[in-house]
């Protein structure tokens, strides 16, 4: 059944150019059946592919299937061809199936919109494209992923295209991740030019053999995929792109700004691991920059009044813990938390993307209140979420991969790191519950126009399921020695160099974790229901105000980039409009003119006057033929 | 004698085309599309002859035409073609096509004498593709100056005259500069052998001392980077784009630029292989200057067409970066990227050429939100867009990176210079889309979807930027040899006394 | 017959072509700048007669007569042209033709 493999990013695409070709004259049910089905339908197939990969798994554990060759020159070879391994596998389970479930919410919440088939088409499109992302077997295929998903990612942020505004924030994010691409792009050349191939399993093995660790040349590879990773995962100091990106709709968000495309920078470094285990500076500044991240985000979701924000600042954060975990070589608990993460932020997005529905284009929590009364399916679906998020012990997903990256931080031997996940722990519990106590709880203050029907709520309970469930394929030892995710990911993934082990310290851990999580649950109860007077005040002072605008603007990071990046580019563009270069060209144009004039003055049109010149010049001649 | 056949059926069409344009319009467009189309018959009658060949190593020439023309200073008609030659004129005549198209309803006045010029550029284009006597060369790249700046000055938009004059002057210049440097190269050859000639083949690898060389070596590179155009040779460019009628704009972005990289990689560096070997670091870094600044340039501009012709300077860039480069990788890349670039710039000047045709104004603070009223002018704007900034999956993105891994192998810095490259285009691109298609209908403007016409024209150039961009082997392997020939040739100049530059000839293959 | 010596005859044509040149110079009557051309073509006619006579060729004679002709040619193209220009301009002035156009 594995053949059927390219069936899986082709069905989408397919789907998209079916929308594109028969763009206008599809009904809106047709439109929703393209674009859902083929999605639905490469789901499907992708399920099959691993139930038959699991059931009589290939020799080993590695299916690659090659199409045709794109580009060959020399030893230059670059491949359409597909690599099917247990992490890919993982990767393509989740996207399918998130994609499938995030589009048919899509098909009731973007209805009345008059672009439906547009909206489906880049939507199918970026599903087949992140789908080649994962499965590339090639480094070039998987550039081609990596723009395809980047573009689509520009066009569904802008799509709603008529607000400047919107075109803005796309543009934003497509130029900003393109400067990670352009180091990933500069990467991929270098590993062409010093291993002579573009095959990624060939060019790790290569590298192992050719490349010592910690080389220069090691260095530079990791530095330049790291780029190209923060770029797309949002990581600082690029991750300012991210929560303007929520300007999109929000299955979107859900999609692309949630659960896949910004988490392919995660993909990516799993994927490429040799090289980072080559150069463990660069590993170690993975780390580094997940754990800033998820502190500097986690304090900007605390301030946010914008639904979407807080959960693209989660984004963030929650990308940062991967990026944490691969920092610290624990690579399958890093592709663990993206699969939980995937179910429960899409979830999230999608109560959230419900609840603004119901208010008609609400994104401001402040003026929410009450709504798990009005909304009671979606409250009970963005609890779940959140509790998931905030990782409450023992029932929800994140717990358990958040734990797990905690536990693996700890036994990698740097406390530091440990000590950044648990504060982002609490932070992140503080400002998801904020969400839930102000906008769910307190005194209903707006009436819901609309409620979700079927093709939304199916979604939100199938999501809500998976952020409950999805944690117990992987069960730490403290509880029951139940590791078959990572058992499953180790065939493509190393495993994890476990330093410091036992029982007692990991209970320890988890429970020191559960706290935190708990806490963080009590505190934002405490100031955001009873106490939120004392929280409005505390902001109302200097300090407060102060801080709360910091954190507001994220950092300000966009503050610093605009000085000195944006406007001083537009400002040279502007006062160079007509080209200095073209003032040279111009310059000889004038002389000539100046001459012209000049010689012209003698033209005068007295025929005495040219007499005169004629028998001067006569004499002259004559002087000098005679005396010279 | 097909390939003499295949420069005089677009003369002959011209001429008829000016007579039939007394009776009527439309007998001009109609002759002129046939004669382009006997002559796409022609290659294809090549193509089928000749197809198993493409990729023989060590052939010369697919077909030759030798004739002489003055044989007493040595002139011949000798017309050659090879792998790339053919690339090239297959796209000439393709946008030869789209150009008699794209004026199908445009041009209106003095109709007949619009397409004798458009003919007569055309066939001037293609011999110089096809010319390998070096006065014949230097005779058909002249030729098709005249007919282009009747082109602009008769029939582009408000400032045509100024424009039309300074791209004559330009061009012209260079092109006496160019001849001064043939008629060099004619006379040492002719007195160091004996036999004056014009043969390419027998004027490569004449003895120069380094510094006649040198000399020679700037007449040839002034004329050829005037047309490409490299910074700081380019400012007639946005002016005669702008001005130049819609036709006028394709020929000159898609063609008349590729004409100075054609030259540069068939005739600078073959005959002079070690100056311009010691040029490379300078020109690569003028290529890599270029593409910075085009696209800088680009993002300045508010005229429609003038940011698209300032995109040109930009990608043009690559082309000349990777001829300059000189391995096998940049070299395909090149190639790539004049075949692309020739469609997707080609593609844009019409789609702004059809803006204009419908709103009368080029100025993009004035557009908006078209995408509303037109959705598939913009989905093909945005399609074209996307090839610009280097999509993957498009032509442009192939040629571009091949170009840059070729580069990288020679110099680290300029490759990573020339990679920011990509996302400069981003910004100039993205910025276009968003003031013509997207963001608010500042004027209201109702804007009729494209026609059947359009639609044709746009569906073969998107098929063609595609098809490049997911399979482009075809077109590298017909491209293989010549490039290879070409390479030999100067490696075998440079052997003895190469040690280490920017001109890769060590690597044949890297 | 007592010869007269070159230097004479070429002194007398010199000072026929200056007075000639300075008629042109000065004078504002197109037909008086006319008269002028006049006496400078018979100055040089008069200097090859001279020059002729002296090393007794009959060539300073033939070019007189070639310049003879050549100058009622050019006095009959003058004429006309003067006479135009008295059409135009009513008068003789030759400065009140000095723009370039009709």
């Amino acid at each position: 059944m594995l053949e059927l493999l390219w069936l899986v990013p082709a069905l989408p695409l397919a789907g998209f150019l079916r929308l594109l070709f028969k763009a206008g004259r599809l009904s809106r049910k047709s439109i929703a059946i393209t674009g859902v089905g083929s999605v639905g339908l490469s789901a499907v197939i992708a399920l099959i592919i691993g139930v038959s990969f699991i059931t009589s798994p290939p020799p080993g554990y590695v299916y690659t299937q090659t199409l045709w060759t794109w580009i060959k020159i020399g030893n230059l070879v670059s491949e359409v061809s597909f690599y099917l391994d247990t992490l890919s596998l993982v990767m393509i389970l989740v996207i399918t199936v998130v994609a499938f479930l995030i589009h048919l919410y899509s098909a009731e919440f973007m209805i009345d919109e008059e672009s439906y088939s547009r909206f489906f088409a880049y939507m199918n499109l970026f599903a087949g494209s992140m789908l080649i992302l994962v499965l590339a077997n090639d480094l070039l295929l998987f550039y081609l992923g990596w723009e395809g998903v980047g573009l689509c990612s520009y066009l569904l942020i802008g799509f709603w295209y008529k607000d400047p505004l919107n075109g803005r924030a796309a543009r934003k994010a497509f130029v900003m991740t393109r400067f990670g691409d352009t180091a990933l792009a500069i990467g991929i050349f270098l590993i062409f030019n010093n291993l002579g191939t573009l095959k990624i399993q060939e060019f790790m093995e290569r590298a192992i053999h050719n490349w010592s660790p910690d080389s220069a040349i090691a260095v530079a590879a990791a530095a330049l995929i790291l780029g190209g990773a923060i770029g797309k995962s949002a990581q600082l100091p690029l991750q300012t792109w991210l929560p303007d990106a929520m300007a999109g709709p929000t299955p979107v968000s859900a999609l692309i700004h949630a659960a896949t495309m910004v988490t392919a920078g995660v993909y990516l470094i799993a994927r490429t691991n040799v090289l980072f285990t080559l150069a463990p500076t660069v590993q170690l500044s993975v780390a580094v920059i997940g754990a800033l991240t998820m502190l500097i985000a986690g304090f900007s979701a605390l301030t946010q009044w914008n639904i979407k924000r807080v959960l693209a600042y989660s984004t963030i954060s929650q990308i940062g813990y991967m990026f944490l975990a691969l920092g610290v070589g624990a690579w399958s608990a890093a592709i663990f938390h993206f699969m939980t993460h995937a179910f429960f932020k899409a979830l999230l997005f999608l109560s959230a993307g419900a609840v603004i529905l119901a208010l008609e284009d609400e994104h401001n929590i402040s003026k929410m209140g009450g709504l798990r009364r009005q909304l009671p399916l979606t409250f009970w679906t963005f609890l779940i979420g959140s509790a998931s998020l905030s990782a409450l012990p023992f029932v929800t997903a994140g717990f358990y991969s958040k734990d797990l990256i905690l536990w693996e931080a700890w036994s990698s031997g740097n406390r530091w790191f440990w000590t950044a996940g648990l504060i982002g722990a609490l932070l992140t519990s503080i400002y998801i519950f904020r969400v839930v106590f102000i906008a769910f709880f307190g005194e209903e203050t707006v009436r819901v126009t609309r409620k979700p029907k079927c093709l939304m709520k199916i979604p939100l309970i199938i999501l809500s399921v998976f952020s409950i469930i999805a944690g117990f394929i992987q069960l730490p030892d403290t509880i029951v020695k139940f590791p078959i995710f990572s058992d499953f990911l180790h065939r493509a993934l190393p495993a994890t160099k476990v330093k410091y082990d036992g029982v007692n310290v990991q209970l320890t851990l988890q429970f020191l974790t559960s706290l935190v999580s708990l806490s963080g649950i009590f505190l934002a109860y405490l100031f955001f229901l009873p106490h939120r007077q004392f929280t409005r005040s505390f902001v109302q002072t200097n300090l407060g105000s102060a801080l709360h605008s910091y954190l507001f603007s994220g950092w300000g990071f966009d503050w610093f980039y605009e000085r000195f990046f944006v406007r001083p580019f537009i400002w040279i563009a502007r006062i160079d409009k007509d080209d200095f270069i073209d003032i040279f060209y111009l310059g000889i144009a004038w002389l000539n003119l100046v001459f012209h004039r000049l010689l012209r003055s003698t033209q005068i049109g007295l025929v005495r006057w040219y007499a005169m010149g004629i028998g001067i010049g006569a004499v002259i001649t004559l002087v000098i033929v005679v005396f010279l | 004698m097909i390939l003499l056949w295949i420069i005089i059926i677009p003369l002959l069409g011209g001429l008829l085309a000016w007579l039939s344009g007394r009776w009527s319009q439309l007998w001009p467009r109609w002759v002129s599309l046939i004669s382009l189309a006997v002559q796409m018959a022609l290659f294809l009658i090549i193509l089928t002859e000749h197809f198993g060949e493409i990729q023989i190593s060590g052939r010369p020439w697919l077909v030759q035409f030798d004739q002489p023309w003055i044989s007493k200073l040595g002139i011949h008609v000798n017309l050659a073609m090879d792998g790339l030659s053919l690339l090239l004129v297959l796209m000439t005549n393709f946008l030869g096509i789209m150009a008699v198209a794209c004026s199908w309803t445009a041009i209106k006045d003095r109709v007949g004498f619009f397409h004798f010029n458009l003919m007569w550029t055309l066939a001037g284009i293609t011999g110089v593709f096809l010319a390998i006597d070096l006065f014949l060369f230097y005779f058909f790249w002249e030729m098709m100056l005249v007919p282009l700046y009747f082109l602009i000055g008769i029939w582009g938009y408000e400032n045509r005259v100024y424009s039309a004059v300074k791209f004559f002057i330009f061009t012209q210049a260079s092109g006496l500069l160019m001849l001064v440097g043939i008629l060099g190269l004619y006379f040492i050859h002719g007195r160091n052998t004996g036999i004056y000639t014009f043969d390419y083949m027998q004027l490569l690898g004449t003895t120069l001392s380094e510094t006649t060389a040198r000399l020679f070596m700037f007449c040839f590179f002034i004329a050829f980077a005037v047309k490409l155009p490299v910074i700081p040779f380019h400012t007639w460019l946005p002016d005669a784009h702008t001005e130049a009628p819609t036709a006028g704009s394709v020929d000159l972005a898609g063609l008349v630029l590729k004409v100075g990289a054609y030259g540069m990689l068939r005739f600078l560096i073959p005959l002079f292989p070690k100056v311009a070997s010691d040029f490379s670091p300078i020109a690569m870094t003028l290529a890599v200057v270029g593409i910075l600044y085009g696209a800088i340039l680009a993002f300045g501009q508010t005229d429609l067409k003038r940011l698209v012709a300032y995109t040109s300077i930009s990608h043009m860039g690559f082309v000349f970066l990777g001829i300059f480069t000189w391995n096998t990788l940049a070299l395909q890349g090149a190639v790539m990227v004049i075949l692309a670039h020739g469609i997707s710039i080609g593609a844009l000047f019409i789609l702004v050429g059809v803006i204009h045709e419908r709103i009368h104004t080029r100025d993009m603070n004035r557009m908006g939100g078209l995408w509303a009223t037109a959705p598939r002018m913009g989905g093909v704007g945005l399609l074209f867009a996307l090839a610009s900034l280097g999509l993957p999956g498009l032509g442009n993105f192939i040629g571009e990176v091949l170009v840059l891994i070729g580069a990288y192998q020679v110099s680290i810095p300029l490759a990573v210079f020339a990679g920011i490259g990509l996302i400069t285009s981003t910004i100039y691109s993205l910025w276009m889309i968003q003031q013509t298609f997207h963001g608010p209908n500042r004027e209201g403007w109702k804007v009729s979807d494209l026609t059947g016409r359009e639609i044709a024209m746009m569906t073969a150039m998107i098929a063609v930027v595609v098809w490049l961009g997911l399979y482009p082997q075809p077109v590298l392997n017909t491209a293989r040899e010549s490039l290879n020939n070409l390479q030999q040739i100067v490696k075998k100049e440079l052997v003895a006394e190469y040690s280490e530059g920017f001109i890769s000839v060590k690597t044949g293959a890297p | 017959m007592a010869s007269i010596p070159l230097e004479h005859g070429l002194l007398l044509s010199g000072l026929l072509f200056a007075l000639g040149l300075l008629g042109v110079f000065m004078r504002r009557n197109i037909v008086f700048i006319l008269m002028s051309i006049e006496i400078m073509l018979n100055a040089a006619g008069l200097a090859f007669i001279v020059a002729g006579s002296r090393w007794s060729q009959p060539d300073g004679q033939i070019m007189f007569i070639f310049i003879l002709t050549m100058a009622a040619a050019e006095v009959s193209v003058g004429l006309a042209l003067v006479l135009q220009l008295y059409h135009r301009f009513k008068t003789l002035d030759a400065d009140v033709a000095s723009r370039m156009k009709g």
